[in-house]
């Protein structure tokens, strides 16, 4: 809160509060901006199917409840709660596998001293600017002779092995800010590794995993590409790939019910977003200074 | 003991408790290994070295130690090692492999040499690919950054309402990559909607972006600016860590708003407009699943390949043309891209990024 002598400190009473006024229209110009999509979903949702695209005003004069009944009918029979069961299921065992297998990585860096480790954690930056994409073809060449194709095992083994470098950075930059004194102490009490692993240094670097679980949840949840090559039977599909069958089938025609998926696919994340925004915030610029 | 921890994780107001930007090979300059001075540790003399298990401070001495470190390290690591040999250095080295065969997945590999890369520089929907993705990174990325950095300087000021907008600000970051987002996307850009309704206010008869294949892909650049909120959030805690009494000397001294943004603002924030710039470059090279909804109409990435980016050709001639080998030379080029920009700006960094004596 030092922050109260800022730049305007010096000025008139005034034009503080002129200067007021500027920042806060500029902020709430930002905002509608930001929010005008949000807010056009919403109203759109409750338009008729012919007027969500062509009407101006945002919301309807009548509101009509057509495009979310439509969605109880499922997409090509198949009901919606299949894809939202199936996107939950990624998510959840997404967040699982990576808070233990990248705590568990950034741990050996952060706390234990075996030698390699430097090697490891140049591995381990790099894998951290390497374009997914270089991976996608012999990964899948990889599943597919496994006979794993049309299954979940490709989007989850990931998970369990650490291989978002981000996450394991997260933790291990988090662990390196505790106190060495709690390990040591922990030491000489004569716990091992493990324990002061799971009994110690879990429990304080909360913050960090759950700013990791969150980011996970999200993006398993948002993920397009990974189901999109991996399953291929509509049962298994996840939301994002039932979304792509709406606009598969019914194209232009059918926004309505297109955009009230939209938004309840989206609420998840919402919900997220409004009860961790300060865990994911703070996660985001402490990576960024640490970068 | 306690106040140590909390201070760390908690820092509500303060997002960034970590003092200065810190170069990622920090930990190869750690001490790395107490004692094994190489090779395998041997047993200590006298034969205390068996029963270290237990006896921590006697016996067991610094060999014992060392070995119980790397165990231990190796253990721990086991996941992330098993994920990095299975599932990145050995894809990686079988991709290499594949860019010069002809290979779809059911024959077995045949070795061609160069030929995909010969074929792929001479395909003009390469060329397209290679253009569209181009022009999407070069006007989206600075827009957005621009973007991130003019409301982070606006935020920066504490007043009433800073938290609420940081937040509202940093939302569309976490949903844009969505499908769903994509789809609204789609019908505000479209024929009659929104966007459309308002080039008409302003008295141009041009039609919504997305059926146009020149102009589908602004669509896509309005869509990253639009999540500007992560790159901002960076910058914010950038903007926290300058210290105020530059400002108020400058101040004194008769420096201006702009005088101060350039000579004391900007150089403070080098080292996270660096960063921010590094990742954002890479995040838009790789934009797939939004290229893809945006411009399904029929067929994926566009009408007449308006936003056939890079990763949507790499899937068609993957995935629906079944030519895993073209496939993957055209990821060794994507690699190949990314890595000379981030070469470049690591070199060009050393002119224009300004890291502080003292703070390491």
């Amino acid at each position: 809160m030092s922050l109260v002598r800022t730049r305007t400190g010096a000025r008139t009473g005034a034009g503080r509060s002129a200067g007021s006024l500027a920042w806060h229209l500029g902020a709430l110009a930002v905002l509608a901006v930001i929010l005008y999509p949000v807010v056009w979903v919403i109203g759109g949702s409750f338009k008729p199917n012919d007027e969500i695209v062509g009407s101006l005003s945002l919301f309807p004069a009548e509101p009509v409840t057509d495009n979310y009944r439509r969605l109880a009918d499922g997409i090509a029979d198949i009901p919606i709660t299949t894809f939202f069961g199936n996107s939950l299921f990624l998510a959840v065992g997404s967040v699982i596998g990576v808070v233990l297998s990248s705590s568990l990585a950034a741990y050996a860096f952060a706390k234990v001293r075996f030698a390699g480790r430097g090697l490891l954690f140049t591995a381990m930056i790099g894998t951290l600017l390497l374009p997914y994409h270089v991976l996608l073809i012999p990964q899948y060449v990889l599943f597919q002779k496994l006979e794993l194709i049309n299954t979940y095992t490709p989007l989850l083994i990931g998970k369990y092995l650490a291989t978002d470098a981000f996450f394991v950075f997260l933790m291990l930059q988090f662990m390196r800010g505790l106190p060495k004194e709690l390990d040591e102490a922990a030491r000489l009490d004569g716990c091992g590794h493990l324990r002061t692993y799971w009994s110690i240094v879990l429990p304080l670097c909360r913050p960090a995993l759950i700013t990791s679980a969150i980011f996970t949840f999200i993006n398993a949840w948002n993920d397009f590409m990974g189901p999109l090559i991996y399953l291929n039977e509509p049962e298994k599909y996840t939301v994002s790939l039932g979304l792509k069958m709406f606009v598969d089938q019914d194209g232009v025609a059918n926004y309505g019910g297109m955009i009230a998926m939209s938004l309840v696919a989206l609420l998840p994340v919402v919900a997220f977003f409004l009860a961790f925004q300060r865990y994911l915030i703070d996660g985001m610029a402490t990576s960024g200074l640490k970068g | 003991m306690d106040a140590a921890v909390t201070s760390v994780p908690n820092a509500g107001s303060n997002p960034a408790p970590h003092p200065a930007p810190a170069t990622p090979a920090e930990p190869a300059t750690a001490p790395m290994d107490a004692g094994s001075g190489g090779g395998r540790p041997r047993p200590t003399p006298g034969g205390a070295g068996r029963k270290g298990r237990r006896g921590r401070q006697g016996g067991a001495g610094p060999r014992g130690r060392a070995r119980r470190e790397n165990l231990a390290g190796y253990l721990f690591m086991s996941p992330w090692i098993a994920g990095f040999l299975l599932l990145t250095a050995g894809p990686m080295v079988a991709s290499l492999y594949f860019a010069f065969t002809d290979y779809n997945l059911f024959d077995a590999p045949r070795w061609i040499g160069f030929d995909n890369f010969t074929e792929m520089f001479g395909d003009p929907r390469w060329r397209t690919s290679v253009e569209v993705t181009s022009w999407y990174v070069v006007i989206g990325t600075p827009l957005k950054l621009a973007a991130a950095l003019g409301v982070a300087l606006l935020l920066n000021q504490s007043r009433r309402g800073q938290g609420f907008y940081r937040a509202a600000f940093y939302a569309p970051s976490l949903v844009g990559a969505s499908v769903s987002v994509a789809i609204v996307w789609r019908a505000l850009f479209s024929d009659g909607a929104a966007v459309d309704r308002g080039q008409q206010f302003l008295g141009m008869e041009a039609g919504g972006w997305i059926g146009d294949p020149d102009r589908i892909i602004y669509s896509l650049v309005a869509l990253t600016v639009w999540q500007f909120g992560a790159p901002m959030v960076i910058f914010l805690a950038g903007l926290k860590q300058v210290p105020r009494e530059l400002y108020e000397a400058a101040e004194v001294d008769g420096a201006g708003p702009w005088r101060r943004f350039w000579s004391i603002t900007l150089p403070m924030i080098s080292p996270v407009l660096f960063f921010n710039v590094l990742l954002e470059t890479i995040h838009s090279f790789q934009i797939f699943g939004s290229a893809y909804i945006i411009g399904s109409q029929g067929n994926a990435c566009g009408p007449a390949d308006g936003t056939l980016v890079y990763t949507c050709y790499l899937y068609i001639q993957g995935f629906e043309n079944s030519r895993m080998g073209l496939a993957s030379a055209m990821a060794w080029m994507l690699l190949l891209a990314v890595a000379l920009v981030t070469a470049f700006l690591f070199w060009s960094q050393r002119r224009w990024v300004h890291y502080e004596e003292g703070a390491r």
